[in-house]
Parts: C-alpha cells; structure tokens; sequence
C-alpha cells in the first residue's frame, strides 16, 4: 500500500517530535536515584560522589559522544572548577550556587581558549594537545602551592547552606539531594540540546566530518561551542566536588582522572546520554565493591575490561541493552 | 653545563629509541598504540631477569631481549592488533590503554613494585674527565648506540628491499598489495621491529631511567611527544625531537627546578599549535 | 546569458604533480554542463576547488561574479554552490531525513538553534520531505543509512546536496556504481532540475552525457582539452584521439 506524501510528512514530523520526549524507560531511570536514598542511607556521601561523576561523564559525552573530539585531558575543566568553587569558599563567598556559576564560567573560558588548539590537527596532535594543556594545568597547581595548596589542598573551605536553607550535613543528605538537583537539571539541559538542531549537526559531525562544510555547516565554530558547554559541565562537576566535601588538592587535575572518565563513558556507552551516566555509576560502584582488591589487580582487571569492550561490546553497557531489545522485539 | 646538554643528548637517545617504534607504527598503520610503553617495560623485566637470575652479561642479554620482545611484538599483532586497524583512532586508545594497564598490573604480581637493581658492568662504569665536561661512559655508550641504530634503520627505510616496501606500504597500502607486497607482513614485520626496539631501549633505559611497574604510564607523554613533535613516521624527526626534549627536560630540571615539566608540556603544546602536523610528519589525517 | 561559475588560470599542485594546470573554465546560468575526460585527468579535483574542498595553488575562482577563492567550503554552500561526491560520505547512524535535515536547518538559520527538539521545527521538516520525496526517498526516510541498499544512498547523496537548495549543483559521477536501469531514473531525477538551477556533472557514460548535456568540457592531464556543443565534442579529433587512443577517421 503507497503512501501518500502528505501521510508520510506527517508520519515524518510526529516520529522526529516523539523521539524528543520522555520515554518511560527514562522516568523510570530516574527513580533510581530516589530509591537509593532510602534504600541505602549509610553511603549517602558516595551516592552524591556518583551523581558528581556522572555529570563529569556527561560532560565527556557531550564533546566525545556527539562532537567526536577525543581528549586526555579532560580532568583539567573540573580541576579549573574544584578549585575556583573551592577558592571561593576558602574566600568568605561561600554560596554554592554561585561557587557553581563561577566554577562554570571560568571552565567555559578556559574550554573557549583552548577550543582552537583542539581543533587543528589530527586526531594524535588533538589527544596531545588536550593531555599537554591538562598536564600543564597540574604541573602548575603543584608549583603554586600558595594558591592552591598542592597535595594538602586549599585550606579553610566554607560552603554556606545551599539556597540559605540547607546546609550540608556530616551524614551528606544535603550534598546527594544538591548533588542529584544539579545534575538533573544539567542532564535536563543537555537532552534537549542532544535533540535539537545543534545536536544533530553535531552527531553529523562525529559521523561524517568531511561531509559537514559541504552541507553548509561551520564545523569549527560547532565543536567550539560543544567543546565550551562541555567543559562548562565539567566545571560545575568539579565544583560540587570541591563544596560537598570541602575539599581540593591537586589531583583533581591529575591523569588517573581523564583515563578512568574515558573508560567509565565507553563503559557506559558514549553518544546517549543514558550511558555516561550508567557507565559511571557501574564504575563507581565496582570499584567501591571490590576496594578491598590491592589496586595492582585491580588494573589489571580494568585493563582486561577495556580490551574486551573495545573489541566485543564497542557501544557499551546502553548500547549492548537496545541491541538486546531491538533483537527480542523483532 | 656542556655536560647537561650532554645528559641530554644521551636521554634523547634513549628517548629516540623506544619512540621510534611507536613512530613508526603510527606512520605506517595509523595506529595510535599507547601501550608501546608497555613493550619497553617489558625489555627492560626481560633485561633485568637474565641479568641477575640467569647470570648472563649485561651486553650479551641486550640481544636477547630484542629477538624476545620483537616476538611478543608478533605474537601480539598477530593475535590483537590487527583487529584494530581499521578501527577508529578511538578505540584504537582505548584498547591500547587497556593493554597498557594489563602489562603494568602484571608487572605488578610479578615482580612488585619497587625499582628494579641493575648491576652494570665494570667497563661501563665511570666517567670520562674532560676539561668543562664529564662524559659517563654509560650515557657515552647510549648516544653510540643511539646514532648506531638511527644510522641503521635509515639504512634499512632507504636501501634495502624491506624498506622499499615499508615505504610502498606507508604510502599507498592497496597500491602495494596491487604489486604484490604482502602489507599484512610488511606491517607485522614493522611492528615486531618497532616493539623490539622499544624493548632494547627500556633494557638500556634501567640505569638511567630505572624500571618499575609504572614505567609506562611515567614515560607515554614522553613518546608521545616525541612523535607527535618529530612527525609520525619519520625517523629523522624523531630522532631531532627526542634529542630536543631530552635536553629540555635534562635542563630544565638542572636550571629551573621550580618549573619542572610544565616547560616541556608547553613547547609540546606550542610546537603543535604551529606545526601539527609534527616536525617531519607530513599533512595526512590517518 | 550569464557565467554563473568561472575559474581563471586555476593551478594545483602536489608536490611536483601537477593536478589542475590553468584551467579556465566557464559555465553559464542554466547550464547543464558535463565535464569528462580519461581517468586521473583531474576532473574531481577540479571540483574539490571550485567548492573550496582544496585550496589551489594558483589562480582564482569566481561564482556569481565574485571571488570565492580563499571564501571556506560551508560559506560557498551558503551562497548557493552545493556538490555530490563521488563516493558517498552519509551519514551511516542517521536516517535519510535526519541526514537531509542537516542541510536543511543550515539552509535554514536554524543549525543554532539548541532548545526545542528537531521535530519542532515543521518548515525544516517539511523541506526535507519534499527533498526526499522527489528523489522517491520518502519511503525509506526513517531507516537509518546503514541499511539503504547502495542506489538509494546514491540518491540521498544527492538529496543531500538539493537540500541546500542550490544554484550552483557540482555532481561528481552521480551514476557510479549504480545498475543501468536505476541509472536511467536517476538522470531523469536530475533533468527534471528546474533551470533556474546549473548543473555541472562529471561522467563517464557517454550516453548520459550526450543525453543530458547542453555544453562539454574536455579535461585531461588537468587541462581543457576542448569545450563546446555535445555535437563538437563528439567530432573532435583530439577528443576522440584521447578517448580512442590513436587517430581514427570518422
């Protein structure tokens, strides 16, 4: 049976609409988070640690999921972040939500300066790069241990009550809700984004960059931009670090952190959304689990992990389940 | 001070050696092995082992250990690598941080992770007094082999049979199986030469740059700048960058301690913001 | 008539290769222009610098009157110079209509936008049906490119370029690869172009050619051999002397 052009427009207009909305999959995702509280009220300190890595993960996603900018040096926007949120506590300007905000803006100026550096060259020079500049960062914040501390960490953080009401708790029940808030609202943010027109144009990016110019699409002022809001996100990821617990030294700029949030996100699945988030929450939550492991092992494990996923299960944790749906429901 | 740039030079040469290798996979395959480290580390245990529980002489394991690593070098391409090599440079990181991560863990069950001893032989022990310049005889003995091997592998690139079909592969792979080059062996064979090179430089690198199980995560910026400075697949380049870095580094470490690394970070960032496609390297997104 | 597309004195070299050699080309308003030529005589190089693909060693380009040569490839594309490739660069995770969608939204202004979701936007949606259904892609909008046989994303490759609603169309062998029979549809997809829109095409079917072109240049070893009417070209002896290796008499 043909169908008309005007049914199939139709058709054509609902399915892309519909694919922006919320699937009950996804609300059911989100109670998750709300059933960890109750359930598990002793590790509300490391349930707030995982929703923190999570927006780190997202953050990644956005500029490698979907741009296809490979970078090592991630690490350095929540650095940047940590310790401007965790300088401005230690200041007397200890209100989160602007220690947030600050800790965005000066990630996202830091991200826009070395936007350009990422976008010349190949992919080797562009990993370079992104290592080199992280790198120079840490080499830095352990020179300029006046300022930041070095491996003690800055001294005498205060973070005042978020919203003036809520101060955060030893038992960290004030840090999970802040922690979940931010990173919904941010997760909220980047949905939309994912599927608007710069989302698409970003995925046409990743997947086809040569294509891109010739469609009329800037392709450098784009990755920019993503490559800007994603170090945003990873800023504000810092930051909460930094004001729910107080704490900041060196090695939030530190290697080990770019490495490990590369293996969480392709863990996960990168170019989802879903799967940074779930990929940092299995990672953390493994790790937690087996801490009792001497850490040797346990890379040789993560190692093992790596291999097997790059060479069997590329898209990860999500993308393994919706190829297991989409063989059931055929 | 002409005998830090001398250290340098000599740091350089040990740079240039494992470097070379990774250079020379990433001009010819593409393949952005960040495990290559791990070949060097592996020299380096092989090196370590035969010398103090198998007795034999420092300079005569040094064979050994290239003809052992440059096996494990096919072994491994043979078996992993190759699946990888149309894969994006992505997953070709990823997969080779794994492995990289794989090796350190296993050094770690295997030997510990404290420092490596190694016990050098009397007549490469000591330094050469010269008028404003102290030559140890160890680092005089790197930068020989050093400038042997570079000698010999431009040799090799530009004279010999192999060589031509190396650079027939490098430039045009499906040309050359066209002309009937096995380029599955070409690369094998480049693998296996690079991996044993980098071995022979971690045996050699024990004394200057000691050996532990973090060895190659210490020192993969390291060659990675160094081919990402000098211009994957080319020898000259990296032989030019690994000397560069080596003197910086030795230098600056001298000179303004207070700044350590951060210095070699920025000339790399710098170099590449100019130059990104390397020294030497030529203007080819793999 | 006016020349809409203009290259003078165009030179690129690659290293001591010398791949476009002066060309001096001129293509009218309306045209439909084909340029053929042997292998390797540098006919999609060409095409790569008149879209900005390759920046030439020498000499300028001029669309619409005006130079373009140092202007980026995505800026020529906005004032109205859109190409196929030759071998298809799509979009292997997209659908046909997210990919054509892409090209739309840039057409558009709406590439910026990052708030509401793609389908929101029914202008844009709607342009991109009535692109994939002209090239009788509607049935396959939603399947992703991945699992399009090869004729169909031979057509979205060319939906692609319409998307941007062009004056200036640079097809680069649109034909190739594709079975004689769809071959046939597809040139007639690209007669039906209407003639406010030129055409340049590079091809090698000499049928096609004859059919369809109202104007032939002749490239080989990156230089214009010979340019006119099909009727010419087609008696030229040096044409048929490069085609046919060898002088032949009629």
């Amino acid at each position: 049976m043909a169908r008309s052009g005007i049914e199939l427009a139709a058709m054509a207009q609902t399915a892309t609409a519909r694919s922006a909305r919320w699937h009950w999959a996804e609300w059911a995702f989100w109670l998750l988070p709300l059933i960890a509280y109750f359930l598990f009220p002793r590790h509300w300190v490391f349930l707030s640690q995982i929703a923190i890595t999570a927006l780190f993960c997202l953050s990644l996603d956005l500029i490698l999921g979907y741009a296809g900018i490979v970078s090592l040096g991630h690490t350095a926007f929540f650095g940047v972040g940590a310790y401007t949120a965790g300088l401005l506590a230690s200041h007397g300007l200890g209100d989160p939500l602007l220690g947030l905000l600050a800790a965005a803006l000066c990630a996202a100026a830091l991200g826009l300066l070395t936007s350009f550096l990422v976008l010349r060259g190949a992919d080797l020079t562009r990993l370079m790069v992104t290592l080199g500049v992280a790198m120079m960062l840490y080499e830095a914040a352990n020179k300029l241990t006046d300022i930041t501390g070095g491996v003690d960490g800055v001294q005498g953080i205060t973070v005042e009550p978020v919203l003036g009401r809520f101060a955060l708790d030893l038992y960290g029940r004030t840090a999970y809700w802040y922690s979940l808030a931010v990173l919904f609202v941010l997760f909220w943010v980047a949905r939309r984004l994912v599927h608007s027109p710069v989302g698409l144009s970003l995925r046409g990016i990743r997947q086809n960059v040569s294509r891109m110019p010739a469609l009329g699409t800037p392709v450098n002022r784009r990755l920019a931009a993503i490559y800007t809001v994603g170090a945003a996100y990873a800023g504000v990821a810092g930051g909460l670090l930094a004001q729910t617990t107080q704490f900041v030294a060196v090695d939030v700029l530190a290697f080990p952190r770019s490495a490990e949030l590369l293996l969480m996100l392709v863990l996960g699945g990168a170019g989802n959304l879903y799967g940074a988030l779930v990929g940092a929450i299995v990672f953390m939550t493994a790790r937690h689990l087996l801490s009792d492991i001497n850490p040797q092992y346990w890379q040789f494990w993560l190692g093992l992990l790596l291999v097997l996923i790059v060479l069997f299960a590329r898209d990860g944790i999500v993308g393994g389940l919706r190829r297991a749906i989409e063989r059931i429901s055929r | 001070m002409a005998t830090v740039i001398f250290d340098g030079i000599s740091s350089g040469m040990l740079l240039f050696l494992i470097s070379v290798g990774l250079s020379v996979t990433l001009g010819l395959m593409g393949f952005v092995n960040l495990a290559h480290g791990a070949f060097a580390m592996l020299g380096g245990y092989v090196c370590v082992v035969l010398l103090n529980r198998a007795g034999i002489p420092f300079l005569a394991t040094l064979p050994l250990v290239v003809v052992s690593i440059a096996l494990a070098g096919v072994v491994l391409e043979r078996t992993l690598y190759r699946r990888l090599y149309g894969a994006t440079h992505l997953d070709q990181v990823l997969f080779s941080i794994g492995l990289m991560l794989m090796a350190i863990g296993a050094a770690h069950y295997g030997f510990g992770d404290q420092q490596q001893p190694l016990a050098l032989p009397q007549f490469l022990q000591g330094q050469i007094n010269l008028p404003g310049l102290d030559l140890g005889i160890y680092r005089l003995f790197l930068v020989v082999t050093g400038l042997a091997i570079a000698a010999a592998l431009e040799l090799l690139v530009w004279r010999t049979r192999f060589g031509a079909r190396l650079r027939a592969a490098v430039d045009n792979p499906i040309a050359a199986r066209g002309l009937g080059i096995d380029v599955q062996r070409v690369y094998t064979l480049a693998f296996a030469l690079g991996s044993a090179l980098a071995g022979l430089g971690g045996a050699l690198g024990v004394e200057v740059l000691g050996l532990d199980p973090g060895f190659p995560v210490k020192y993969i910026v390291y060659f990675l700048i160094v081919v990402a400075v000098g211009g994957s697949g080319s020898i000259k380049g990296s032989l030019l960058a690994a000397l560069i870095l080596g003197v910086a580094d030795v230098a600056g470490k001298y000179y303004v301690p207070q700044v350590g690394a951060f210095v070699i970070y920025a000339v790399m960032v710098a170099m590449l913001i100019f130059r990104p496609q390397g020294l030497f390297g030529r203007r080819v997104a793999h | 008539m006016s020349t809409v597309l203009e290259t003078r004195g165009l030179v690129k070299c690659f290293g001591r290769f010398v791949a476009a050699d002066g060309v001096n080309l001129r293509v009218q308003a309306g045209a439909r222009h084909a340029l053929i030529g042997p292998n390797g005589a540098g006919k999609t190089t060409l095409i790569n610098l008149l879209t900005g693909f390759l920046e030439p060693t020498a000499g300028d380009i001029l669309f619409k009157g005006e130079v373009v040569t140092r202007l980026p490839q995505h800026r020529r594309v906005q004032r109205g110079l859109a190409r196929t490739f030759q071998i298809n660069r799509l979009f292997a995770d997209l659908t046909a209509l997210e990919s054509v969608l892409i090209a739309v939204n840039e057409r558009l202004g709406l590439a910026g936008r990052f708030w509401r979701p793609v389908g929101a936007f029914a202008q844009a949606v709607d342009d991109a049906t009535a692109v994939l259904s002209d090239l009788h892609l509607l049935e396959v909008a939603h399947e992703r490119t991945r699992s399009l046989p090869y004729g169909k994303r031979r057509l979205l490759e060319i939906a692609l370029a319409l998307a941007a609603r062009p004056q200036v169309l640079l097809l680069d062998e649109p034909a190739a690869g594709v079975p004689a029979a769809e071959s046939r549809e597809l040139f007639d997809t690209i007669a039906r172009l209407p003639r406010d829109v030129t055409v340049l095409l590079i091809e090698h079917d000499m049928d096609l050619v004859f059919r369809f072109a109202d104007r032939i240049s002749v490239l080989v070893d990156g230089a214009l051999l010979a340019e006119g009417e099909p009727e010419v070209i087609a008696r030229h002896p040096r044409v048929k002397e490069v085609y046919l290796g060898g002088a032949s008499d009629g």
